[in-house]
């Protein structure tokens, strides 16, 4: 274990951390908000990677290809949820939690059967558009992919994009206003509903834009909701429910956890993102960063 | 809650109900009571499962990860040292409750939503490390042709002690809910503040509530190496225990018996679907997607409800 291996490491941890980030962010902001814990976020991810699949083939798999899906994969994952979001999920806001949990359970089960049913099960992979194929070197001469140096600009635009959404934008204050109680902001006039259902969009298209995302760096297929959605719930639960810079934190300690840890001992890798998360909530029970409620 | 479900009127049928049970594997197909053993033992997970989330208001949401410990204690206890398999099916259990311990002490700090997703966080470590531990636990291969002593190995045998296990298990935490232990978990679901106020220790409680949890989901584990002599890393992953929470309140997650009819009501479900289509999932999202939006309380809960209504109707008349 070299200093360049290291620093490779550290590297490749980062890239995973810009996924973790924006599909963490989203799951964050509805939490924060409206208070769903959805577990069909990874179920969204899932829809968003086979989308940008299907979209990249029907442009030829190229260039243009991968930028139609970066764009349309999301908005396809937005429309969906804007359906379910005015046909089922404004009747629930105020349900308990457990029942929100295993309802959001249930609907990434039916979504993984219809993933299922309309793409099969085979390993699908998307290619990596011609600007970002290739390596660069790094530090020490190890190569790195071009394509996760563009997930690592993608990162922090995002961020500071949602932060400006949530503090700057009138819908954003909406918002946090409604976060901290829902019906003042709706006794001063204001139509909740739209706010909460524009919430839930930005947020599910967050996940699907994890998903496209990812695609070009790996193999697409069924089953890749259920690791990433345990991986985004504890990132929020460590960062602090509904704290966007708490969400970075939480998918920066756990990227490179990850993978640090198959450096340090690689049968059990697994484990060290866990225990991390275990370590943060001992000291700081209710996460890292302030939560919104 | 259940309503005095051992006493008056109700016994007879708990007789027959009982004595149905017991010739069932002389009439059916080994195929049937191999399912009927896996639904009992489903039952009795579902079951301890709904002891601190139904009754002591737990968020317990990785309930999976200590029936799979039980039963993964149960098999390397029995395939790698000399001991005798009765002695392991005790050990399984009480690992079990030794985890339920563990984990609890380090969860019960946090409440409600904090608490389950902690636990899921520690749940899933554990299961990576069974996953991972190839030399101990056989890593995602499992641990296959586990061998049970002669007399419960035949698929009869099998349930017999499934049923008789169940049947006890099941007594057993019925009593404790009855018992002022109980009455104490129950208040504290229901008012946690004015438990404590009253001189309550609601962390301790709810940390007994854990172990008992615990306890029985090793007991669970060590049934289901029984019935299929296998283990494997899936037993502990957290999609099994959000399973085991929707039997909860598929069946009435308020009520004692709504677990047991919840796993029954899955499992005969997903053996029907499976012989038709392989989009079993699809068929389990859409009855618990139905069950939780429009009976909040579970198909037990709702009947009782539902006859509440009609009594206090009546009431209402005379």
């Amino acid at each position: 274990m070299d200093a360049t291996g290291i620093l490779n490491q550290a590297f490749v941890g980062l890239s995973r951390t810009v996924i973790l980030f924006i599909v963490s962010s989203g799951m964050s902001l509805i939490l924060g908000v409206l208070r769903i814990p959805n577990i069909a976020h990874g179920s969204l991810y899932m829809i968003g990677a086979f989308m940008a699949f299907t979209i990249s083939r029907i442009f030829g798999g190229g260039e243009l290809g991968f930028w139609m899906a970066l764009i349309g994969a999301p908005l396809v994952v937005a429309i969906i949820s804007l359906f379910a979001e005015r046909s089922i999920f404004q009747y629930l806001y105020e349900r308990e939690h457990l029942m929100l949990l295993l309802l959001t359970f249930a609907f990434s089960l039916i979504i993984g059967d219809l993933v299922k049913i309309i793409w099969g099960g085979d390993y699908k992979s998307v290619p990596v558009p011609q600007t970002f194929q290739g390596f660069v070197p790094l530090i020490g001469g190890l190569p790195f992919p071009i394509y996760n140096l563009f997930l690592l600009v993608c990162g922090p635009i995002i961020a500071i994009l949602l932060w400006l959404l949530v503090n700057k934008t009138k819908i954003g204050k909406i918002a946090r206003a409604a976060a901290v109680d829902r019906e003042m902001v709706s006794a001063v006039g204001i139509n909740v509903g739209w706010v909460f259902a524009s919430v839930f969009v930005i947020g599910c298209l967050l996940a699907g834009l994890g998903g496209a995302l990812v695609a070009p760096t790996v193999s697409v297929t069924l089953g890749m909701d259920h690791t990433l959605i345990m991986e985004a719930f504890l990132i929020v639960i460590m960062g602090g429910l509904g704290n966007i810079w708490g969400a970075l934190l939480g998918a920066l300690i756990f990227g490179l956890a990850q993978s640090m840890g198959i450096l340090i001992w690689p049968q059990f890798g697994i484990i060290f993102p866990y225990a991390a998360v275990i370590i943060v909530l001992l000291f700081r029970p209710a996460g890292l960063l302030k939560a919104t409620w | 809650m259940a309503t005095g479900i051992l006493s008056g009127k109700g016994r007879i049928w708990w007789i027959a109900a009982l004595v149905v049970l017991c010739l069932v594997p002389l009439v059916l197909p080994r195929f049937y009571v191999y399912m009927l053993s896996i639904i009992l033992l489903f039952g009795l997970l579902a079951t301890s499962n709904d002891f601190p989330l139904g009754f002591g208001g737990i968020y317990q949401l990785h309930h999976a990860v200590f029936y799979g410990v039980g039963a993964y204690a149960t098999a390397i206890v029995i395939t790698k040292s000399g001991l005798s398999p009765w002695l392991a099916f005790l050990i399984g259990p009480i690992i079990s409750a030794a985890l339920g311990l563990v984990m609890g002490l380090i969860c019960i700090r946090l409440s409600k939503l904090y608490f389950g997703m902690l636990q899921i966080s520690l749940g899933s470590l554990v299961w990576a490390v069974v996953f991972r531990w190839y030399s101990f636990t056989g890593g995602d291969d499992g641990i296959h042709g586990i061998v049970v002593p002669d007399i419960i190995s035949s698929y009869q045998g099998a349930y017999y002690f499934t049923l008789v296990v169940t049947g006890l298990s099941l007594y057993v935490m019925y009593r404790i809910l009855k018992s002022p232990y109980g009455s104490v978990l129950q208040g504290i679901r229901d008012n946690p503040v004015r438990s404590a106020m009253i001189g309550v220790d609601v962390k301790r409680h709810q940390l007994l509530a854990l172990i008992i949890a615990g306890f029985f989901a090793g007991i669970a584990g060590v049934l289901f190496v029984v019935v299929d002599n296998t283990v494997f890393p899936d037993m502990l992953f957290w999609t099994l225990s959000m399973e085991t929470t929707i039997m909860c309140l598929l069946g009435g997650w308020l009520t004692f018996l709504g677990p047991m009819l919840g796993a029954a009501v899955l499992i005969l479900v997903r053996t029907f679907v499976s012989t038709y289509t392989v989009y079993w999932g699809l068929a389990l999202g859409i009855i618990s997607g139905l069950v939780i939006f429009f009976m909040p309380n579970g198909v037990l809960g709702w009947l009782q409800d539902l006859f509440k209504h009609k009594t206090n109707l009546a009431e209402a008349k005379e």
